[in-house]
């Protein structure tokens, strides 16, 4: 799966910056319009999986390193933070906060574990953590609710001034939060440190050579992708006012997979996309039963045979600049 | 997100006038959110659908110039899936109540969510005897059983028809150990004693070293706190090990006639089971069930059956009331009316949201001893609507002063 990230050529130039700054711009507005014609818990939804495919994708496609336990991270800061909110009596940011830093915590000891192996091995070292993760869930009722999740939380007021329960306030924090995660993100892969991790998804032996200490590299990008997952974790928690099994289940590390993979792994906007597309699907196809698998199963199928760069991926390729 | 719904049902008045402004929207919503695709399609998923669909008819909302929708989705058996259908059914698609709710993760979503914004939910589906305790709501009622009543009636019925000694074989998670301790509670307080029990994890598929061990425990009950597939499972498995040959009988805490008719009555026989409803009770439901199952092609679970009376019951209230926007002053209205239909009879809804009919304990019938498909159960024992429930002052819910 490592080598499935595209290589795409040589860093960033003044006009591949650019047209970033313009993108990012089409989205920031798109962001605070959309609002107004569709519904904002459903684009809420849509930023908060969006952010996770970005954490996901900084440790893929920029790491070459394919975590099957992510969910881990999203699905633990939820609980988390639901729990400091509900429990605690914590305010949102604060919440947050405590999610974030538990996908943290759990990231920096998970990481250390994973990053001895790779390919395979480090996929099955992740989801293995993350299995252990979710029947901690499911056993401890007095921290996680057990099958029933935590109900009811309460959203609270941001920084004891601002009251989360109306729709425009949750829904500026939020917008806030994905275009704040995505920024940072960005950053991260255009810096230097980005740099080197390109060179060791590329070739490890050869970072090594040149006197890097790969590990440390991997351990931090680990640890940065966790801890945004874990942001949002955090936020859909909030958003929901609900922490539950669903997000520590194995299959929403695979979700968070086929997002990456349909948006285009190692491309800046690709998880955008792919989270904008299986969100929608998901609300869409809520009527038709058992529609929603089978639609997400055919268009990875279609994914994977027709552009196995993502759709953003192949959209790059198109246009001869990466996106 | 919604495109105007697949299933829309729409019973048109005959006349739309200014008299029916009252009603949200000029027109009362329904939204069926269940399971359509996972593993409690088979006791709610279309066959609920169905049902309220039946309510609607039945109630002749269309003679009354009533016009009523019903609209349906998929919630997954996710709780977050379940609560962002809800928010913007309530929010944007006019909903004025929500029922069915499969799975207590599911329908705890939705209680909040209805309560926050003034709505209605009818809970059928789910089991967790929360929903009337801690975490009841002026906003919600859950109508067909709960795992007090399951525990309760399977528990201490079956000890008062002489099942003295128990086994438990516990699913190991929050709801199984729920279970069992219920039970327990429910067997020790009626005379009977616990010998044992064993925790298999969840899910499981291998039942065998946990069937031995109930076998040797020699206990002349074996319950299973657990559900679905590990249920049926454990029951698959327990025939093959010849456990009911030998004397003991399963008691499933949460078993559904549609488990019944997928296990069949060879591996089924003798296992006995806490219902709210069976279709063959008597005229009345009879008569209703052979009209399901022309629409179904299977007889009713008491889940089905339950979202018909909490939709027909819902209706008598808003008609009453010539409103239902106000949520719950609705729910406030179907407790202040006896309910009456022909599936549960009589009855009423209590304070803390608790919907109260008879339960009944029932057996499992040999082969020989089936005339019909879906001939399955004979009565043991009605537990009366006064004692199949847990007493109001118990639950812990803040509504009942």
């Amino acid at each position: 799966m490592a080598n499935a990230a595209p290589t795409l050529a040589a860093p960033a130039g003044a006009a591949d910056a650019k047209l970033h700054r313009i993108a990012f711009a089409v989205m920031a507005v798109a962001v605070a319009l959309a609002p107004f014609a569709f519904y904002p818990v459903f684009l809420m939804k849509a930023m908060c999986f969006a952010l996770f495919a970005c954490a996901f994708n900084l440790l893929l496609g920029f790491g070459g390193l394919l975590s099957f336990g992510h969910a881990m991270f999203f699905g633990g800061a939820g609980y988390f933070c639901a729990h400091a909110a509900k429990v605690w009596g914590l305010t949102p940011e604060l919440a947050i906060l405590a999610g974030a830093g538990a996908a943290a915590l759990v990231g920096s000891v998970t990481g250390l574990l994973a990053i001895r192996r790779q390919g395979i091995y480090f996929a099955m070292i992740t989801l293995a953590l993350a299995q252990m993760i979710y029947f901690f869930a499911v056993q401890a009722q007095w921290f996680t609710g057990g099958e029933d999740g935590i109900q009811g939380v309460p959203r609270g007021k941001l920084f004891g001034l601002v009251d989360l329960s109306h729709m425009p306030a949750m829904y500026s924090v939020v917008a806030v939060i994905f275009l704040g995660g995505f920024l940072l993100i960005y950053r991260i892969i255009h810096s230097p440190f980005g740099q080197v991790l390109k060179a060791i998804r590329e070739h490890e032996p050869r970072a090594v050579s040149l006197g890097y200490d790969t590990d440390y590299y991997k351990l931090l990008a680990f640890v940065l992708s966790a801890t945004l997952a874990g942001v949002a974790g955090a936020t859909k928690a909030l958003v929901f006012q609900l922490a539950s099994l669903t997000d520590v289940h194995w299959t929403m590390s695979g979700e968070v997979v086929l997002i990456a993979l349909l948006g285009g792994v190692g491309t800046v906007f690709g998880p955008v996309v792919g989270a904008l597309i299986i969100v929608t699907m998901q609300d869409y196809f809520s009527q038709l039963g058992a529609g929603v698998t089978i639609a997400q199963g055919v268009v990875f199928v279609i994914c994977v045979l027709a552009f196995r760069r993502g759709i953003v991926g192949e959209l790059s390729r198109v246009l001869k600049r990466s996106l | 997100m919604f495109k105007r719904s697949v299933f829309v049902a729409a019973y048109l008045a005959l006349s739309a006038g200014a008299a029916h402004a009252e009603f949200s929207g000029g027109v009362i919503k329904i939204g069926v959110l269940t399971d359509l695709s996972g593993t409690y399609s088979d006791i709610s998923g279309q066959g609920s659908v169905i049902a309220t669909q039946m309510a609607v008819e039945d109630f002749g909302a269309a003679k009354k110039g009533m016009k009523v929708e019903i609209i349906s989705a998929d919630h997954q058996n996710k709780g977050d899936v379940a609560s962002s259908i809800a928010r913007q059914w309530y929010d944007r698609d006019g909903v004025d109540a929500i029922v069915d709710l499969v799975t207590s993760s599911t329908a705890l979503a939705v209680n909040q969510v209805a309560k926050e914004k003034n709505k209605v939910a009818l809970v059928s589906g789910a089991a967790s005897s929360d929903l009337t305790g801690k975490d009841c709501t002026p906003n919600t009622i859950h109508w067909a059983y709960d795992t007090w009543m399951l525990a309760n009636g399977t528990g201490s019925a079956i000890v008062k028809t002489g099942g003295k000694t128990w086994y438990f074989i516990t699913a190991d998670y929050a709801f199984g150990h729920a279970l069992e301790r219920d039970t327990t509670a429910a067997v020790e307080k009626a005379g009977g004693k616990v010998l044992g029990s064993v925790r298999h994890p969840f899910p499981s598929s291998d039942f065998s070293s946990f069937l031995l061990q109930a076998q040797a425990s020699k206990a002349q009950i074996i319950g299973l706190a657990n559900a679905g597939a590990d249920t049926t499972n454990a029951i698959k498995q327990g025939a093959e090990f010849g456990i009911t040959r030998g004397g003991q009988n399963f008691a499933g805490l949460l078993v559904f006639i549609t488990d019944v008719h997928a296990l069949g009555l060879n591996t089924a026989q003798g296992l006995i089971v806490t219902t709210s409803f069976y279709w063959d009770l008597n005229d009345q439901t009879r008569a209703w069930s052979k009209r399901f199952f022309e629409k179904h092609k299977r007889m009713p679970t008491m889940v089905q059956a339950g979202v018909y009376s909490s939709v027909l019951h819902y209706l008598k209230a808003v008609e009453k009331l010539k409103a239902d926007q106000d949520g719950a002053k609705v729910i406030a209205q179907m407790k202040a009316m006896p309910t009456d239909d022909p599936l549960f009879g009589k009855g009423r809804v209590r304070q803390d949201g608790r919907k109260i009919h008879p339960a009944y304990l029932v057996e499992v019938k040999k082969p020989a001893e089936s005339k019909a498909p879906w001939d399955y159960y004979k009565i043991r024992t009605t537990i009366p609507a006064d004692q199949a429930f847990r007493p109001e002052k118990e639950g812990g819910c803040p509504l009942v002063k």
